[in-house]
């Protein structure tokens, strides 16, 4: 039988994997705005393609963020002071970026928008950077002492391993976008987003392989959980090769769907590589945080787990009729809000 | 520097310019609420557009309370995580909540809302933005019952040096949740309705689109009459609360050392002096602090002087006296905030009922655009009062703020990020007050679209500029 602390660093995982999936393909389309559009219009159907979803996303990681501070408050706290100057970046990276989509559009003014374009640019780009280097780096283990406090030092944060994490994770979101593109617009713009997703696959797999070899020598994962990561990565192989195979044949729903996979089994095997702990001590193996010393009371667990599993039906079914409502492609033609 | 003293001025700094933005959000979407609705019920147009004008200030609103909201959740980690650890078995819950209840309705229904117009059915539509409206209402909820609990303490246990949670329903059930939520969330519908009514006086002051803001006023002005009305009478129910569970908050709040005597008169003015512990010179009005804190015109209130020796009976040798002049001056801006607001609040409402708004009520209008700004001092202030007023303690009886900040947190990261967040808030203020000016001056009727809301040329070049 699942305990509650275990059904919580699921339920973490779960909402991480969500956030991913979704604000990753929207990091995706962001990005992109800079290189494949060419011109005003177009950057406006990109920005238009993710407009009714792109909050809604964000709020997976709040909720995240919720969930860890209110089943998990030591790793909330270690986590988010440990990493402080990162998060403030991604804060402010978030902060531009959200409100450029409202204010872009609002001046007719060349240096205006070419402003907030440039805050959608780096807001889209510097989020799933900072968090690749943040899960790597839970992965690789962080200095924290035996009061559970991180003291970290830039290059106990940032490093080969945690940047080559970074960029896989910007890649990855940004195929994951393409191929949303694809799936939402029509004409030109929509087979620039697929060839330029094709081309990424390749240096797309580079980088896992790059990653997962670094994994494998510079981390302990491996050698608990072998069999699990050894499934993930084989059925990682399968998702990368159909979403190549979708890609040509022009199946676009199908090729998302398969970068949406590779996301979500990159994130679970994070969490599967982590499990039973939460943050990995590099002093001693003592003071790792698990999912037991960093959790809080049972009785608190109970409660949010009812409140959790009564409310995320709801929030599921009407963030998927969202989606319904806007599944037509859009172009240039019709009204746009932003 | 101190970097308690930086915590707090960041926190401080990043949850004031958090709260300008939402309760103008609360407020202004109920308001689109009720004029969406009539435009359903009675099918004119001009509710319609009514919705559609407003709706757009509220947008770039939303929008900067979104992103700022973000940094809300994320700095108990970042600057407190000492308190975070703490309380974050009872704390964390009600964030949780928050985020999974109202923060995914409120994205979700204002995609739909936004991008819906014409493809959702009417009355889909409308639900969309009264679900908009529930979950800016449920968030507020949510995150005043954390607030509560730092107020008043309940529904949980000290174990192993950390608090838990052992009754979720005493959380909720808090008695200052129940004071505290009305009273902020009755004062964001005003704030929001003061909006809507000063702008549209400022536009019948101009003359322009005088049926389009007259009905706008007319909404907003009831709506805000109301409220402002509401707002004060819950505040009266929080202040007799505070008597009983946070005295030294209103003993302060009252600039008042010794005993108050019996009955208790209440202090207009005051020129207080911390360091010895007393008031040079006060100005008093008999009867009415009894009032206030009884609603009766008898019955002592209890001074500072004996409540800190009682604390420090209680809770060991401190100072438990919190910062004086600055809680007894926001109590009083906001009292007198409040009070212009219901006394304007009542002339706009009688204006308009006496169908006199064509009248060139000049002065009356030029206030009213100033009014605007009542709400956000009160508010502002209300919380400098609350949060001030609770020093030294960031959870009432059981946690010192000096105790509550990150052990692994330099005084020179919390510095570079206090810049940094104040730098991308002034520029978000700025451009915010620009963008509302820039939409206010076009007016509802600026742009070349017809009735469904298309451009009336959609494949011209003139069409686009016109949307966009």
């Amino acid at each position: 039988m699942l305990s509650l602390n275990e059904l919580w660093f699921i339920l973490v995982a779960v909402l991480f994997i969500g956030f991913f999936f979704l604000e990753g393909f929207d990091f995706g389309v962001g990005m992109s705005t800079r290189f494949l559009a060419k011109n005003d219009m177009e950057r406006r159907v990109l920005i238009n393609s993710i407009g009714p979803f792109w909050d809604a996303n964000e709020v997976w990681l709040l909720t995240a963020g919720g969930a860890m501070f209110a089943a998990f408050p030591n790793w909330y706290a270690t986590l988010f002071s440990g990493y402080y100057t990162p998060l403030v970046v991604l804060l402010l990276a978030l902060i531009g970026r959200g409100v450029a989509f409202e204010f872009r559009g609002k001046v007719e003014n060349t240096r205006w928008k070419n402003t907030w374009d440039i805050a959608i640019f780096l807001g889209s780009l510097l989020p799933p950077f900072l968090l690749g280097v943040v899960f790597s780096g839970l992965l690789k283990g962080l200095p924290i002492d035996g009061d559970m406090e991180m003291k970290a030092g830039l290059f106990d944060m940032v490093n080969l391993y945690t940047l080559v994490g970074g960029i896989t994770v910007v890649v990855l979101c940004l195929v994951h976008g393409l191929l949303f593109t694809s799936l939402r617009t029509t004409g030109s713009l929509r087979e620039r987003a697929r060839q330029l997703a094709h081309r990424l696959l390749i240096p797309l797999a580079a980088l896992f392989v790059i990653f997962g070899a670094m994994t494998y020598f510079q981390t302990d994962v491996f050698e608990a959980r072998a069999l699990p990561l050894t499934l993930i990565a084989v059925a990682g192989l399968g998702a990368f090769l159909l979403a190549g195979w979708f890609i040509r044949k022009e199946r676009d729903g199908w090729a998302f769907g398969m970068t949406g996979t590779l996301i979500a089994l990159s994130i679970a095997s994070v969490f599967i590589g982590l499990f039973p702990r939460v943050m990995i001590s590099s002093i001693s193996e003592a003071y790792s945080l698990t999912i037991h010393n960093a959790a809080s009371g049972p009785y608190s667990l109970k409660i949010m787990t009812i409140v959790a599993l009564t409310l995320l039906p709801f929030v599921l079914g009407y963030q998927i009729w969202s989606y319904f409502v806007f599944h037509k492609r859009i172009n240039e033609k019709e009204h746009l809000e932003y | 520097m101190d970097p308690v003293m930086l915590a707090r001025i960041q926190f401080a700094a990043t949850t004031i310019f958090h709260f300008f933005f939402v309760p103008l959000s609360i407020g202004l979407v109920l308001l689109i609420a009720i004029m969406e609705t009539m435009y359903v019920a009675k099918g004119k147009e001009i509710y319609k557009r009514m919705a559609k004008f407003w709706g757009k200030l509220f947008l770039i609103n939303f929008a900067v309370g979104v992103v700022t909201g973000i940094l809300q959740e994320f700095q108990f980690g970042m600057n407190w995580s000492d308190y975070s650890r703490f309380v974050g078995d009872v704390f964390g819950a009600p964030l949780a909540v928050e985020a999974l209840f109202a923060f995914f309705m409120e994205s979700t229904f204002i995609g739909l809302w936004i991008f819906g117009w014409d493809r959702l059915s009417k009355k889909v539509h409308l639900l969309s933005i009264w679900l908009v409206s529930i979950g800016t209402i449920a968030s507020a909820f949510w995150i005043l019952a954390a607030n509560s609990f730092m107020q008043r303490p309940v529904g949980f246990e000290i174990n192993n040096g950390r608090a838990e949670m052992n009754d979720f329903f005493a959380l909720i059930s808090n008695g200052q949740l129940w004071v505290e939520f009305p009273h902020t969330v009755l004062g964001a519908f005003a704030t929001g309705a003061f909006l809507i009514a000063g702008v549209s006086a400022y536009k019948l002051m101009k003359r322009q689109d005088m049926e389009f803001f007259k009905k706008s006023f007319t909404v907003a002005i009831v709506i805000g009459l109301i409220t402002s009305f509401a707002t004060a009478l819950y505040g009266h129910q929080q202040a007799q609360y505070l008597v009983k569970t946070q005295p030294m908050k209103m003993a302060a709040a009252e600039s008042l050392w010794g005993k108050s005597g019996d009955p208790a008169p209440w202090t207009v003015y005051a020129h207080i002096d911390p360091k010895t512990g007393e008031n040079t010179f006060e100005i008093k009005i008999p009867y009415l602090l009894s009032f206030l804190s009884y609603s009766e015109f008898s019955g002592e209130v209890k001074g500072m002087n004996e409540l800190q020796a009682e604390y420090e009976q209680t809770y060991g040798p401190g100072d438990y006296i919190p910062p004086v002049r600055t809680t007894f001056w926001s109590f009083r801006i906001m009292v007198a905030a409040g009070s212009l607001m219901i006394v304007l609040g009542m002339y706009g409402t009688y204006l308009a009922w006496r169908k006199k708004l064509d009248r060139p009520n000049k002065w009356f209008y030029r206030i009213m655009l100033w009014a605007i700004s009542l709400p956000f001092i009160a508010n502002t202030s209300g919380w400098i009062m609350t949060e001030i007023g609770r020093q030294p303690w960031t959870v009432f009886g059981y946690m010192r703020t000096e105790d509550s900040i990150s052990p692994s947190v330099t005084s020179g990261q919390i510095l570079f990020s206090l810049i940094a967040f104040t730098a991308i808030y002034a520029v978000l203020a700025a451009v915010m007050v620009y963008l509302f000016v820039k939409v206010i001056k076009k007016g509802p009727y600026a742009e070349n679209v017809n009735d469904d809301g298309q451009s009336a040329d959609p494949y011209g070049k003139e069409g686009y500029h016109a949307i966009s």
